[in-house]
């Protein structure tokens, strides 16, 4: 393949949130950029940029991981899912940002986009997760206003309301 | 928090990937996961000229089982390992010392390879790659190598790879019977790096303990079935000999207690899972 220059914009296509998207970007650009100024996919959060706060958390190939910490050209012919596809239609919530808002598991909501995303694809592979579990799943994230517990709390009741049992939560 | 300007080249082919490091040497940096390397770049610790995506080659996107060792490529995930059927019962102490890389959402891109090429002296990976006796598979356009993980490691993230070279592959010797394996780690926070990490592996008349983020690479010692007091103070020796990092973290003599206790729990679990 021909080397991409630094010092001019190339042609990325992938899928983004299960529609295919072709844009430009400089080698160096990160894809917490992309996704917000080139796309103008704003939900994505950028906290500390260099891979210790969770902030900025994406799926790709179905699996977590920081948007800061992937280059825009590296997701060539990837996967890659956003908080924006995450509600299943406007003015409807998932499951999950459900038991979110019942359990007050937000505040400032800064964090929220990137422990959403994580907690999605975690519940998708874990149908009955345990608190240690999930703790050590959030171990990925900071959040400065919840102290973990509310969403810990929301994590539990969403798994129960995913697996179609009635919830008991908040 | 924006990496200066870099060149890439998704190579297709190994040659392709030689050919990049053979033609801007030290100026080439090789991506796998990009984990580490991408925080340095928008950091600008690194300012490579151009970059080497090898996450397309399928040569090196395998993990190959050959009994006595499994082999992972450099474009295998940490997660993908982490993944295998048989990896607590074949290889227990790389799922004991997996889960403490990173986050989840950081082991979904990391690989293995990345975190020995890295050679952080606290890093999980390379410590269990001393403790075990395993090696490191360089490639370059000349030549191909396998080198012992204790001579791999050079020193504070410094290691035998030639600017020319790329990490094809690592590899881990498989659980042996009549041994026992254990893995420990002391940080702030899970997820967060190491400031003493120690993997055993013990025999009815051995003892092997491989300690991490106390010098400047993991190092490893032998003694023989050392019990009581005997034990303490080949620990207390090793303490002393790895001549402790001091830094924001941790003090130095902070660091030699955690070698002494965390050292004697480990060895002890290890000969708990003697079989």
């Amino acid at each position: 393949m021909p080397r991409l220059s630094g010092d001019s914009r190339h042609s990325v296509c992938f899928k983004l949130n299960g529609r295919s998207v072709a844009a430009q970007a400089e080698p160096r650009m990160l894809l917490t950029d992309f996704l917000r100024h080139t796309i103008g996919l704003t939900g994505t959060h950028v906290g500390c940029e260099h891979g210790v706060c969770g902030a900025c958390t994406i799926q790709v190939d179905g699996r977590p991981a920081r948007a800061c910490l992937i280059l825009a050209v590296q997701v060539e012919g990837a996967s890659v899912r956003t908080i924006e596809d995450l509600a299943p239609e406007p003015g409807r919530l998932s499951a999950l940002q459900e038991a979110f808002r019942r359990h007050h598991a937000l505040q400032c909501g800064f964090c929220t986009a990137g422990i959403l995303m994580s907690l999605d694809a975690y519940l998708r592979e874990h149908a009955n997760p345990g608190e240690r579990e999930l703790r050590e799943h959030l171990s990925g994230h900071l959040c400065r206003c919840t102290g973990y517990a509310p969403i810990v709390a929301a994590a539990i009741d969403a798994a129960r309301d995913l697996r179609g049992e009635e919830a008991h939560g908040a | 928090m924006k990496p200066a300007r870099f060149d890439y080249v998704r190579a297709a082919t190994l040659a392709e990937a030689h050919a990049v490091l053979a033609g801007d040497g030290g100026e080439a940096r090789v991506i796998a996961g990009g984990q580490t390397l991408i925080p340095m770049l928008s950091m600008r610790l690194a300012r490579p000229r151009v970059l080497v995506d090898i996450m397309c080659l399928p040569e090196l996107a395998r993990i190959e089982d050959a009994g006595d060792a499994i082999s992972v490529g450099a474009a295998v995930r940490q997660s993908e390992v982490l993944d295998c059927p048989q990896l607590a019962t074949r290889h227990p102490l790389l799922a004991a010392a997996l889960p403490w890389v990173g986050h989840a959402q950081t082991r979904s891109r990391g690989t293995l390879c990345g975190s020995v090429a890295h050679a952080d002296p606290s890093a999980e990976i390379p410590l269990v790659l001393t403790a075990l006796g395993g090696s490191i598979t360089l490639s370059s356009r000349r030549r191909r190598r396998t080198v012992g993980a204790d001579q791999f490691f050079r020193g504070l993230m410094s290691t035998d790879r030639r600017d020319d070279e790329l990490i094809a592959s690592v590899s881990f010797p498989a659980a042996r019977s009549g041994h026992g394996y254990a893995f420990r780690e002391f940080g702030r926070r899970h997820g967060d790096f190491a400031i003493v990490a120690c993997a055993a592996v013990v025999t009815g008349s051995t003892t092997r303990l491989a300690v991490g983020g106390v010098a400047d690479r993991p190092s490893a010692r032998d003694w023989g079935n050392l019990a009581g007091e005997a034990l303490d103070d080949a620990l207390n020796e090793l303490a002393y000999e790895l001549d402790a990092r001091e830094d924001m973290h941790a003090t130095a003599r902070f660091r030699r207690d955690l070698v002494r206790r965390l050292g004697r729990q480990t060895i002890l679990e290890a000969r708990r899972c003697l079989v």
